[in-house]
């Protein structure tokens, strides 16, 4: 069998309604005045956008019906994330989805589904997963002991101090167990800021010891693996939807420059050397594009298919690389201007270190993918 | 004519039954990998007599008309055709400047007196056909060609030089590109377009010899050769807006092309398979943790491509950069295949230094032949690089 295998690619009207409306979206609710505004704030977002977009039903797509979701499944999801990635719409919906697609993916729960409600009304979510900075290490040692009291820290929490519920990545009698908490059950100053590269971005290091956990909030079931390594893969392909929309606004940047900027007498956007390296980026763009909507067409409510899991994992290698060559070249091709914070191509070089890490880089997937699509 | 499911599946099963029965045995020469590479009479005959077999059985010019050759059915028949011969593996169908460019133009525009002399021919391999647009001074920039044809009496004297004739040595017929205004204000108004034949005195095709080694391309000179007045293809002057025509046959049956296969695929399965057997350290090369992360680049760029072509249909999803992937795809995939195949070359170890000749060359040295082959469409037809310029320029916006 080919190694390319699988190549389908469709997008319903559905799909493409969303993409139209969420790009109109992000262009008013985001524009770089107001990125530039919400950098230094406490929470990184703007709450009226939060509320409106919650009203707009976005954080229930991917969520069943008759837990008020529209039931449409995450691929649906896609371009929202990529329609945010392009105009730097900040605010914890990347995280709060996969939130919930992990508590939903793991199995029905009196708990879970609370959290699913909550998270539809606009209650933001997040998993605290990471322990390391390793993404390829799965050793747990924030644990919940025998009696339902954990013991541990997790790093890299994204979205930390704004969620209304904590997914826990953890470990109860010998088996993977998710712990369901509520932020208000967080011991006092459980909380520190992580400095992020990315200024439109949160993060933390939350510590979890001490904390009572209910019977009930405690997930340990059969299915949790498999809906762990599904989440892993979801939130790459997230990643890589933002990652590929932010791409093509760094790269409408820097052209729009080249066309503007003259020296020696010429536009700089007519000398090759500068031309060349953007149809670089622009095809790039292209690949990223072409792997993430093939991605979302493979997915289901199920667990993802092998051809799920290499299209995911290729739009994750393909958009990492993507977004930090357009966002290197940006910074190169503004000269001086872009050596400085006022030019935007800061916003996007920084957006592509921390985008590169979420949910591994791209030798992380290229290493995955060799064993698939060369091993078996 | 409706044509139902049913027919469509019942011809692929009957193309492709003929297909793997006929399929020839390996001839024990190297075949060429594209129409540009026929070098020599021994791969002549041999590509001639397929062509002709294929022609024959009925899966040749499927969709041209049956009076001049052809089999006067809808194009969809020679697109199943072409896909079960790629499937198949079985070799090309070379006259493709007869097939694919000059076959196409004179089914649509030419005379009837014009299709009868000529279209069967091109079906049948009887007549090879080259064709003359590009100059030695002129590679890229085809409107500024400056060979001569002088209107005397009835007939067209020809004076000039044309380079990388495809087959010039064996053709019987060219399409060519000639000035006979070379006092126009616009360079392309002056130039006009003929069916020329290359059997008459004042014609030498002189073979090239190609980085390969092998030959398939002539620098074909015109000292005062007298082609008849009939060889002009519409009118003087129109040289341009019909060379530009011919272009567009090239994408296949549905847009006029005769069909059969012009080139050998080359996909990353070929050179993975290769790659099994071969060594690093000691070990086997496919466990080597840098050879399996270059070759995952290359198949990431490799479905890339393919599913590029998918979603340039989508409209909603081609809005940022509308036909960005059409007009990128000639770059991308001839830049992709240059880099593949000397990767290929790179994992041989040292029997990457053999070429074709040696007995002990991996696969006759299709890999060394391959690769260097493969600048053929980096450079032809535009090279990448005023490939990127058109990008930059149309897609972009980019100043000139």
């Amino acid at each position: 069998m080919s190694v390319i295998a699988n190549t389908k690619l469709s997008f319903d009207e559905d799909q493409a309604m969303i993409m139209e409306v969420a790009r109109e979206f992000c262009r008013n609710k985001s524009t770089m005045q107001a990125v530039r505004g919400l950098l230094d704030s406490a929470s990184g977002f703007d709450s009226n956008a939060w509320r409106e977009l919650a009203d707009l039903g976005w954080l229930g797509i991917a969520l069943p019906e008759q837990l008020g979701g529209s039931g449409l499944g995450v691929a649906h999801t896609v371009a929202i994330v990529e329609a945010m990635g392009r105009s730097m719409l900040s605010g914890p919906f990347v995280t709060s989805t996969l939130a919930a697609q992990l508590v939903l993916r793991a199995g029905s729960s009196a708990v879970g589904d609370r959290l699913l409600r909550d998270v539809i009304a606009g209650v933001p979510a997040t998993v605290a997963q990471l322990e390391s900075a390793d993404w390829g290490s799965d050793s747990c040692a924030c644990l919940i002991d025998d009696n339902g009291q954990l013991q541990g820290s997790k790093r890299f929490v994204a979205d930390a101090e704004v969620a209304g519920w904590l997914v826990l990545v953890s470990r109860y009698r010998g088996a993977p167990a998710l712990a369901l908490i509520q932020a208000e059950q967080l011991p006092p100053a459980a909380i520190k800021t992580h400095t992020l590269v990315d200024e439109t971005k949160r993060a933390a290091t939350i510590d979890f010891s001490g904390l009572q956990l209910a019977p009930e909030a405690i997930i340990s079931t059969e299915g949790l693996s498999a809906a762990l390594r599904d989440y892993a893969l979801l939130g790459a392909l997230l990643s890589a939807a933002e990652a590929t929309g932010s791409a093509a606004a760094c790269l409408d940047s820097t052209v729009e420059y080249l066309k503007t900027r003259k020296q020696f007498g010429k536009l700089i956007g007519s000398y090759q050397a500068l031309k060349h390296p953007c149809v670089d980026i622009l095809n790039a763009i292209d690949a990223s594009r072409s792997f993430l909507y093939h991605a979302a067409t493979l997915l289901g409510d199920e667990p993802l298919s092998r051809d799920a899991e290499i299209a995911c994992r290729m739009a994750k290698a393909q958009a990492s690389e993507t977004l930090l060559y357009a966002s290197d070249r940006a910074v190169q091709f503004h000269g001086a201007m872009g050596f400085t914070y006022d030019c935007d191509a800061q916003l996007y070089i920084r957006r592509a270190q921390w985008s590169q890490q979420q949910f591994g880089d791209a030798a992380h997937h290229r290493k995955r993918l060799a064993a698939l699509l060369l091993d078996e | 004519m409706s044509v139902s499911e049913q027919d469509l599946q019942d011809f692929r099963q009957e193309v492709s039954a003929w297909m793997r029965d006929n399929k020839p045995a390996d001839p024990g020469f190297l075949l060429p990998q594209s129409f540009m590479e026929v070098g020599t009479e021994q791969q002549l005959d041999f590509l001639r007599e397929w062509q002709h077999k294929v022609w024959q059985a009925g899966y040749l010019g499927m969709a041209w008309p049956k009076e001049y050759g052809g089999g006067g059915l809808s194009p969809i028949f020679q697109s199943i055709a072409d896909q079960e011969m790629r499937r198949h593996g079985v070799p090309i169908c070379f006259n493709v400047i007869g097939l694919g460019w000059a076959g196409p133009l004179i089914n649509d525009i030419g005379s009837d007196e014009q299709k009868a002399r000529y279209l069967k021919g091109i079906l049948s391999a009887e007549d090879i056909w080259c064709q003359g647009f590009s100059e030695p001074d002129h590679g890229s920039d085809l409107g500024s060609a400056q060979t001569r044809a002088v209107r005397e009496a009835d007939e067209y004297v020809i004076n000039g030089t044309k380079i990388w004739t495809t087959m010039g040595n064996y053709a019987r017929y060219m399409i060519l590109l000639a000035r006979t205004n070379p006092q126009t204000e616009r360079k392309y108004d002056g130039l006009s377009f003929f069916l020329a034949p290359m059997d008459v005195p004042g014609i030498d095709a002189v073979p090239i010899r190609k980085v390969t080694g092998e030959y398939g391309f002539t620098e074909t000179f015109f000292k005062d050769a007298r082609i008849p007045a009939e060889s002009l293809m519409g009118g003087e002057g129109q040289g341009w807006k019909i060379a530009m025509k011919t272009l567009q046959y090239e994408r296949g049956a549905e847009a006029g092309a005769a069909g059969g296969l012009a080139f050998e695929r080359i996909v990353i399965d070929d050179m993975i398979e290769q790659l099994r057997d071969m060594s690093r350290d000691g070990a086997p090369l496919l466990s080597d943790p840098v050879t399996r992360d270059h070759l995952v680049r290359l198949i990431m760029e490799e479905k890339s491509i393919a599913l590029g072509d998918k979603r340039a249909a989508i409209a909603p999803l081609t809005t940022d950069y509308p036909f960005s992937l059409q007009l990128s795809s000639k770059l991308r995939i001839t830049e992709y295949a240059r880099r593949m195949r000397q990767f290929a070359i790179a994992q041989q170890g040292a029997a990457g230094s053999l070429y074709v000749g040696d007995e002990q060359a991996r696969q006759g040295g299709f890999w060394q032949r391959a690769y260097f082959n493969s600048f053929s469409a980096t450079i032809g037809g535009g090279t990448s690089q005023v490939q990127a310029n058109i990008i930059a320029e149309h897609i972009l916006g980019l100043p000139k």
